[in-house]
């Protein structure tokens, strides 16, 4: 539905400084339904990259491709019309103070040149969707945060978009309205066959309702796929990020990284090593979580004795039972991801490229 | 005192005053927003609207560097051209309006520009044309700070109302300048300006009334 390829935007120096390279050869595939989260820390590029979808920004270089049209080909009338076909949903939900409610759904169609009666009809309907019809006559001031973003939902799907991109829309928002505002998300495109393209610089949004996710830092992808399969590359800092182990082991011991997923999940992994192998195998920490249905678990196993007839045996047997297996403790990939800092609003829109440092995740 | 009461005279400059007043602030809207909002737009766009936003900006600068009594005077032949004399409140209303129409383009070139960029954004993913955000966006959101603009710029109006007066324009000022000043009456001259400071206190009140009932912020 969306498909991004070799995406570039630079913005040229000003002011004495150097050029910023927001966005630096970015490809991204989004299927159709399919709920894709971008996530990194704020100056990433991630604002940018979402802008260069419905083309708010135009990149430098590299081309986007939105349900078979290519976005950056499209003259002005072209691309307002490409626009209406495609919702959009802001971290500060961007609604008019001056309108109600209703006046604020209502506001796209006017744009597309929506007859007066199909627009009151369209807008009880979408008001209904999101929750909130009480609220009509209301005015965005009188709402909270949480019915404010429900409000700006309804009225990106004011026009049937098949692509809603969602730029922090939760970012303002308390944990527990999050969840609210993701599982109406989630609600919406199952029901609508809604493809969502969100970045965010929170591990949970990803976690929550995320098909496939992209990790983002300075302009660059460094990992994408499914959230499951990322989840399970011993190597992703999704994955490190999600799952959070600590230790280090003793001096001579083999510190290894495991991975169980599902049924995997069930088996008494640990007593089987120290049985089998006669190892005393120290767990020095481990994650487990529910995510998309399916139970993942991260460990960090302690075996002692490094490149001993019986370590060695342990490691081949976790490899051959597709306990996928990474070296333990090496450089912590998962400070690319978010800390819990709010994304100041226009640090999204002119991101550096300063290589983020900053605390780790808490999954 | 009593006698310009009685024969109606002071009446008469009270409605002269309104008459030049409401009818300037009328031309100032119709003028002075749509060129404001250019002013607002004028550096988003291409290279031919920041060139026109330049040469509006200019001349809006020098339109209100101009002093208005030597605003009044410099365009009487325009005023002629216009309304056929260039005395009476009928004439006073051109050099009005051209003298309050940059002053409040100026202030309506603020509002919009302090009208939150996020929802032009919102308007433009939406797929707005310019007129859309112009009179669905930026108008509306700027509407509060329209009419605050709008209510300095009368009082401004009531002030060179009574200058007008001295070339012949009427109203209270008129009237101030020949019976107060000129036939040495204080009285009158008191009155004249207790009815301007009731004038300029009751337009700010519905000024501010107004933009408050419009703010929905």
């Amino acid at each position: 539905m969306i498909e991004i390829r070799q995406l570039r935007k630079v913005y040229p120096a000003r002011g004495g400084g150097r050029e910023v390279v927001a966005v630096d050869g970015v490809d991204l595939d989004v299927g159709a339904g399919e709920i894709y989260g971008v996530l990194g820390r704020s100056g990433a590029g991630k604002s940018t990259l979402i802008r260069c979808v419905n083309l708010l920004e135009r990149p430098t270089s590299g081309s986007v491709v939105v349900d078979g049209q290519n976005m950056t080909a499209l003259n002005a009338r072209q691309l307002r019309a490409a626009r209406r076909r495609i919702g959009m949903v802001f971290q500060h939900f961007n609604l008019l103070s001056s309108r109600t409610v209703a006046g604020n759904v209502a506001l796209p169609l006017e744009i597309a040149g929506v007859p007066r009666r199909e627009r009151i009809r369209r807008v009880g309907e979408l008001l209904e969707l999101v929750g909130l019809s009480e609220k009509g006559r209301a005015y965005p001031a009188q709402l909270s945060g949480g019915q404010r973003q429900r409000v700006a939902i309804a009225r990106a799907l004011a026009g049937r978009p098949r692509v809603l991109l969602s730029d922090e829309a939760t970012s303002a928002l308390d944990s527990q309205t999050t969840a609210e505002i993701l599982d109406l998300l989630r609600d919406l495109s199952r029901q609508l066959g809604l493809t969502i393209l969100l970045i965010t610089h929170e591990l949970e949004v990803v976690k929550r309702i995320c098909d496939s996710a992209a990790v983002m830092a300075a302009g660059k992808i460094l990992e994408s796929g499914r959230v499951a399969d990322l989840l399970a590359r011993p190597d992703s800092a999704l994955a490190r990020a999600a799952f959070p182990l600590d230790g280090t082991g003793r001096e001579g011991s083999h510190v290894v990284d495991v991975v169980v997923r599902g049924a995997q999940a069930d088996q008494p992994l640990v007593a089987t090593l120290a049985r089998r192998f006669d190892l005393d195998v120290n767990i020095l920490s481990a994650s487990v979580r529910t995510i998309g249905g399916q139970t993942v678990g991260r460990l960090r196993l302690e075996l002692p004795g490094r490149g001993t007839a019986n370590t060695t045996a342990a490691l081949a047997y976790l490899a051959e039972n597709g306990l996928i297996v990474g070296d333990g403790p090496t450089t912590d990939v998962s400070q690319v991801l978010a800390d819990d800092q709010p994304v100041p609003e226009e640090a999204g829109r002119v991101e550096s490229r300063v290589a983020p440092t900053g605390p780790e995740v808490d999954g | 005192m009593n006698d310009l009461i009685q024969n109606g005279t002071l009446w008469e400059a009270t409605q002269e005053t309104l008459y030049m007043v409401g009818l300037s602030t009328l031309f100032t809207v119709l003028g002075g927003i749509p060129l404001g909002v250019v002013l607002a737009l004028s550096d988003r766009g291409g290279f031919a609207t920041r060139l026109l936003g330049r040469l509006l900006g200019t001349i809006v600068n020098i339109g209100r560097s101009l002093p208005f009594i030597i605003l009044m005077i410099a365009i009487i032949p325009f005023t002629r051209a216009v309304v056929g004399t260039s005395i009476g409140p009928e004439a006073a209303v051109v050099p009005l309006a051209v003298g309050a129409i940059p002053f409040f383009a100026r202030l309506v070139e603020a509002a919009v520009r302090g009208v939150d960029p996020g929802l032009v954004e919102a308007a433009t993913a939406m797929g707005a044309r310019t007129h859309h955000v112009v009179l669905k966006v930026l108008l509306p959101e700027a509407l509060p700070g329209l009419i605050r603009g709008l209510t300095v710029t009368v009082v401004a109006l009531v002030g060179y109302s009574a200058m007008a007066g001295v070339i012949g324009g009427g109203g209270l000022g008129d009237l101030a300048v020949r019976y107060g000043y000129q036939r040495f009456e204080t009285d009158v001259m008191i009155v004249t300006v207790v009815l301007l400071i009731i004038l300029v206190h009751l337009i700010q009140m519905l000024g501010d009334a107004t933009a408050k009932r419009l703010d929905r912020r």
